[in-house]
C-alpha cells in the first residue's frame, strides 16, 4: 500500500473511517441462489466477471458467516419464510441486494405463488433492476452498496430511531401479513 | 363436494409445526409413516413387469427409530442445485430413505400463462428452465404453431435448431462446471462458465440478452441470425470442441473423480422406464431414446448425429453422456452451419407475424397491424395438443389447450426434472451421504423447471 | 411424429378419436379408465409420459366426439410407446361434484409426483395413491389455483406514489 513510504509508521484517522472501510472492503455474500438471477450471480464469480476485484468472491454457504445476502430470483410463498429465517441468522451488520425484478417487485409474475417485492419479508437496501440482470448489473448493484456503506454511519440500522446498534433486545423488522398468504378458494 | 372417504389426502400430526415446516410433504419417523408410503420412499415402488428389482421384505419396516436420524438439507443450501429440499434418513452414514420436498420456486407459471396471449406466452416460458430457456420456447411454439397449423419456413426451422442445439451445449458445459464445484474440482467450474459465455454472448448479439431471450416464438424467431454469425459459431464450435477433450484430462481419467463418480447412483433400465425418466437419465441405462432421434421434430432427421448410450447407469455413464452431447451438438451446429438456407425468419401469415419494423413507420395499416398483434393477440383455433422435444435435461412436453381466443385455456408444461427427480430416492438408496451431492448433480435438476 | 391414426385394440368399445396430427386421443369413461391403461401397458405403452387436470367450468361449448358427456374437470394422461414410436392421450371427464380417478401408481410409479402436482393444482384426487398430499404449494394453503374459480390472485400495479398493500 506504500505506507513503507512514510516517514512515521502509524497513521491517524476517525475510528468511524476505519471500520466502514473493513466492513465494505471484506463483504461476505451469502448464498441465496433461487432462479434464473443466481445463474448469473453464479457467472459474476467466475472467470470473466471476477468478483474477487472487489473482495467478494468469497460466498458464505452459512448465513451465520455472511453480511450480504443477494436475493438472486422470484420468492415464492413457500419460501418466504425460509428467506426470514436465513436473514434472521446473519449477523449485524447486514445488508440486502434485491437482484431482479421478481425479487424487487415480483416482476411478470404477478399472481397468486410469487411474493410481491422481497421488501415485504426483509428490508433491501439495493435493488438490481434486470430479468436476468448481467453481471455488470449486479456489480454496480454492488458497488452502490459499498458507497451507501462507505458513506453512511456506522452505528445507525435503517429504520432504528434512536441508534443503538449493541442494545440488549435485536431490532425485530414488522413483517407484514402477506408472506403467507392464504387465498380463498 | 362429495369425497370418497377412503381417499384422503395425507394428514399427520404429531410433528412439530414451525413456521418453515411444511407437514405432511416432510419424511416423517417410521412409526408415523404407513407401510406402502414407506415402501415407496425406500424404492420399492417398482412393480415391473420382469420381477420387482427389489424384494419387498428387504424392506426394513421392523428398523426402530432410535437407529436412525432424520436430517435436513436444503432448500438453501449450496450444493442443491437451487432450492431443492431433501430430508434424509440416515443409518450413521448410509442414506436408507430419502424424500426431495419442492415447490420453494413455486412462480404460478402455468396460471400466469392462462392471462397472457399466446405470443406473450414465450416470455413466461423461458423462465422456467433457465439453463435451457430456447428449449422451452421451442416448445412452446411448436404446440402453439401445432393447434395453428401454420407450416415454417425451412431457415426458421434451422435457426431454431442452431440456437437450441448451441443451448444444449451451454446447458451442459453448466453442469459440467457446477458438477466439478460438487466434487470439488474448482477448475472445472471455471472452465464450464468460460466457455459457456462464449455462447452468451452469441445469443446476446442474436437475441439481445444473455438468458431468458424470448427469441423463438409461435410463427418464427425474433430476428434474423445477425451479420457475421457464421464466424461467431465457427469459433464456438473449434473452442469448445477442442476444450471438450481437456476436460477428458482434467477429469475423465483422474482417479479422484472417477471415485466419486463409478458406480454411485445405479439405475437400470427397467427402473428407469417405470419412474417414466428421460434424458442423459434414462440413456445413462443404455436406453437409446433420444427424441430427436426417435420421434424427430424441427429437421432433426436431416442432421448427421449420434445418440450417446451408457451401460451402467451410473454417475459416471450420466458425465460421460453429456460430455459426448456436447461435441455431438458441435457436430449438429458444424452441419447447420454448412447447410444454412436461405430466406424468411417467421412465416409470413399476416395473422401471425407482424409487420416489418421498417414499414410501421411509412404506413398507417402497418402500425394497426402491428399494435393490433400484440395488444389483442391472435385466435388460435379450439383444441389440444401435447408436444414433445428433447430438452438437455430429457423430454420437454407442453401441453396445450385452447378454446379459440387470443389466450391459453390450460398450458401445462412436463417438466423432466420435475420427473426425473423422482428418480432420487431410488439412486441414494443403501450409498454414502457424502455420494448424495453428486447424485443430485447428475440427475441435473433445474428448480426453475421442477417447481415452475 | 406419426401422422397416421395407429390401430391401438385397448380402445374397442370406447369412444376414440383420432387427433390430426401428433397422437391418437382417446376418451375413456373413468370407471374404466385403470383397466384400460393396463391394457394399453401391455400393448407396449413403456412410459406415462405426463399427467395433468383441466378445469372446463368457464370454456363454454366443447367440441366433444359423440357419447361423451362433457364434465367440468379433465384429466389427461400422455403415453409412450417406445418401441411402436406413438404417442396416446387419454382424456377422462371427471363432474365437478366427486373429481376422483383411480391412480396409474400401480401400473407407472413415475406418475405418483404428477398426479400429487395434479391434486395440488386442480384438485383432483386420485385414488389408491400412496401420499396424495400438496408437493408445490405450502402444505397449509387453501384452494387449488389451476381452477377457473381460483383468482389469478395478482396485486393491483399502481404507477403513482399512492399508499399501497405495503
Amino acid at each position: 500500500m506504500g505506507l513503507e513510504d512514510l516517514p512515521h509508521n502509524f497513521l491517524t484517522g476517525q475510528l468511524e473511517d476505519l471500520v466502514k472501510w473493513a466492513r465494505k472492503s471484506s463483504m461476505w455474500p451469502a448464498t441465496f441462489g433461487l432462479a434464473c438471477c443466481a445463474i448469473e450471480m453464479m457467472s459474476s464469480g467466475a472467470a470473466d466477471f471476477d468478483l474477487a476485484r472487489f473482495g467478494m468472491e468469497v460466498f458464505r454457504n452459512s448465513p451465520r458467516q455472511a453480511d450480504l445476502m443477494i436475493v438472486a430470483g422470484r420468492v415464492s410463498q413457500k419460501m418466504a419464510p425460509v428467506l426470514r429465517q436465513v436473514y434472521d441468522q446473519m449477523m449485524e451488520p447486514k445488508w440486502v441486494i434485491a437482484m431482479g425484478v421478481c425479487a424487487s417487485t415480483g416482476g411478470m409474475f404477478n399472481n397468486y405463488a410469487v411474493v410481491q417485492g422481497v421488501d415485504q419479508i426483509v428490508p433491501v437496501d439495493v435493488y438490481a433492476p434486470g430479468c436476468p440482470p448481467t453481471p455488470e448489473t449486479l456489480m454496480h448493484a454492488i458497488l452502490t452498496l459499498h458507497e451507501k456503506v462507505r458513506t453512511g454511519e456506522i452505528t445507525r440500522r435503517r429504520g432504528v430511531e434512536p441508534a443503538v446498534v449493541f442494545d440488549a433486545a435485536p431490532w425485530v423488522p414488522e413483517v407484514p401479513s402477506a408472506v403467507r398468504v392464504s387465498r380463498p378458494s | 363436494m362429495v369425497i370418497d372417504e377412503n381417499i384422503t389426502t395425507v394428514v399427520r400430526p404429531l410433528w412439530p409445526t414451525e413456521e418453515t415446516s411444511e407437514g405432511s410433504q416432510e419424511l416423517f419417523p417410521r412409526k408415523l409413516t404407513d407401510p406402502a408410503e414407506l415402501g415407496r420412499e425406500v424404492g420399492s415402488v417398482l412393480r415391473l413387469p420382469e420381477g420387482p428389482t427389489l424384494d419387498p421384505t428387504q424392506i426394513d419396516i421392523e428398523r426402530s427409530d432410535d437407529e436412525t436420524m432424520i436430517i435436513n438439507m436444503g432448500p438453501q443450501h449450496p450444493s442443491t442445485h437451487g432450492v431443492l429440499r431433501l430430508m434424509l434418513e440416515l443409518d450413521g452414514e448410509v442414506v436408507l430413505r430419502t424424500k426431495p420436498i419442492i415447490g420453494y420456486l413455486h412462480t404460478g407459471m402455468e396460471k400466469q400463462a392462462e392471462a397472457l396471449s399466446f405470443i406473450q406466452g414465450s416470455t413466461n416460458v423461458t423462465r422456467m428452465d433457465y439453463l435451457a430457456p430456447l428449449h422451452n420456447e421451442l416448445v412452446f411454439s411448436l404446440a402453439t404453431e401445432a393447434l395453428l397449423g401454420v407450416e415454417m419456413p425451412r431457415r426458421a426451422t434451422y435457426i431454431r435448431m442452431l440456437m437450441t442445439e448451441l443451448n444444449r451445449i451451454s446447458s451442459h458445459l453448466m453442469w459440467m462446471a457446477t458438477n466439478g464445484m460438487d466434487v470439488g474440482s474448482t477448475s472445472m467450474m471455471i472452465y464450464g462458465f468460460r466457455e459457456r459465455e462464449m455462447i452468451l454472448s452469441f445469443f446476446e448479439k442474436t437475441t439481445g440478452l444473455r438468458m431468458n431471450h424470448n427469441y423463438i416464438r409461435p410463427g418464427g424467431v425474433a430476428a434474423d441470425l445477425p451479420d457475421g454469425w457464421e464466424d461467431d459459431v465457427e469459433v464456438i464450435c473449434n473452442t469448445v470442441e477442442a476444450r471438450s477433450y481437456e476436460y477428458d484430462d482434467l477429469l475423465t481419467g483422474q482417479a479422484i473423480f472417477r471415485d466419486r463418480m463409478v458406480g454411485i447412483g445405479n439405475l437400470t433400465a427397467e427402473e428407469a422406464l417405470a419412474l417414466s425418466v428421460t434424458g442423459p437419465l434414462l440413456r445413462s441405462t443404455g436406453v437409446p431414446w433420444d427424441l430427436r432421434r426417435t420421434m424427430p421434430y424441427l429437421a432433426f432427421d436431416e442432421v448427421d448425429f449420434d445418440v450417446i448410450v451408457g451401460t451402467y447407469g451410473d454417475n459416471f455413464d450420466r458425465y460421460s453422456i453429456r460430455l459426448n452431447e456436447i461435441r455431438e451438438s458441435v457436430k449438429i451446429v458444424r452441419q447447420l452451419l454448412a447447410n444454412m438456407p436461405s430466406g424468411d425468419y417467421r412465416v409470413q401469415d399476416r395473422k401471425v407475424t407482424p409487420p416489418p419494423r421498417g414499414r410501421i413507420d411509412s404506413s398507417m395499416e402497418a402500425l394497426i397491424h402491428h399494435f393490433k398483434v400484440f395488444t389483442e393477440g391472435f385466435a388460435v383455433p379450439e383444441g389440444e395438443v401435447y408436444v414433445a422435444i428433447e430438452s438437455p435435461r430429457g423430454e420437454l412436453g407442453c401441453y396445450l389447450a385452447s378454446d379459440g381466443g387470443p389466450k391459453p385455456y390450460r398450458m401445462h408444461i412436463r417438466g423432466p426434472s420435475f420427473v426425473n427427480l423422482q428418480a432420487l430416492p431410488l439412486l441414494m438408496r443403501g450409498g454414502l451421504l457424502a455420494d448424495a451431492v453428486t447424485v443430485i448433480s447428475s440427475v441435473d435438476p433445474v428448480m426453475g423447471e421442477v417447481d415452475r | 411424429m406419426t401422422t397416421e391414426n395407429p390401430t391401438i385394440e385397448a380402445f374397442e368399445g370406447f369412444a376414440t378419436v383420432a387427433s390430426p396430427g401428433v397422437a391418437a386421443v382417446a376418451f375413456i369413461p373413468r370407471e374404466h379408465y385403470k383397466s384400460v391403461v393396463a391394457a394399453l401397458k401391455a400393448d407396449a405403452f413403456e412410459m406415462a409420459s405426463d399427467v395433468c387436470g383441466v378445469d372446463y367450468l368457464i370454456a363454454g361449448a366443447r367440441t366433444l366426439p359423440e357419447g361423451v358427456k362433457p364434465e367440468r374437470f379433465e384429466v389427461v394422461t400422455s403415453l409412450l410407446s417406445m418401441s411402436r414410436r406413438i404417442r396416446v392421450r387419454i382424456r377422462v371427464q371427471l363432474p365437478d361434484a366427486d373429481p376422483t380417478v383411480d391412480s396409474l401408481f400401480d401400473l407407472y410409479p413415475g406418475t405418483e409426483a404428477m398426479e400429487r402436482e395434479t391434486f395440488d393444482l386442480v384438485g383432483i384426487r386420485f385414488a389408491g395413491h400412496p401420499d396424495l398430499s400438496r408437493i408445490l404449494l405450502p402444505e397449509e394453503w387453501e384452494g387449488h389455483p389451476l381452477r377457473k374459480d381460483y383468482g389469478i390472485g395478482g396485486v393491483p400495479v399502481q404507477f403513482k406514489s399512492t399508499p399501497g398493500p405495503r
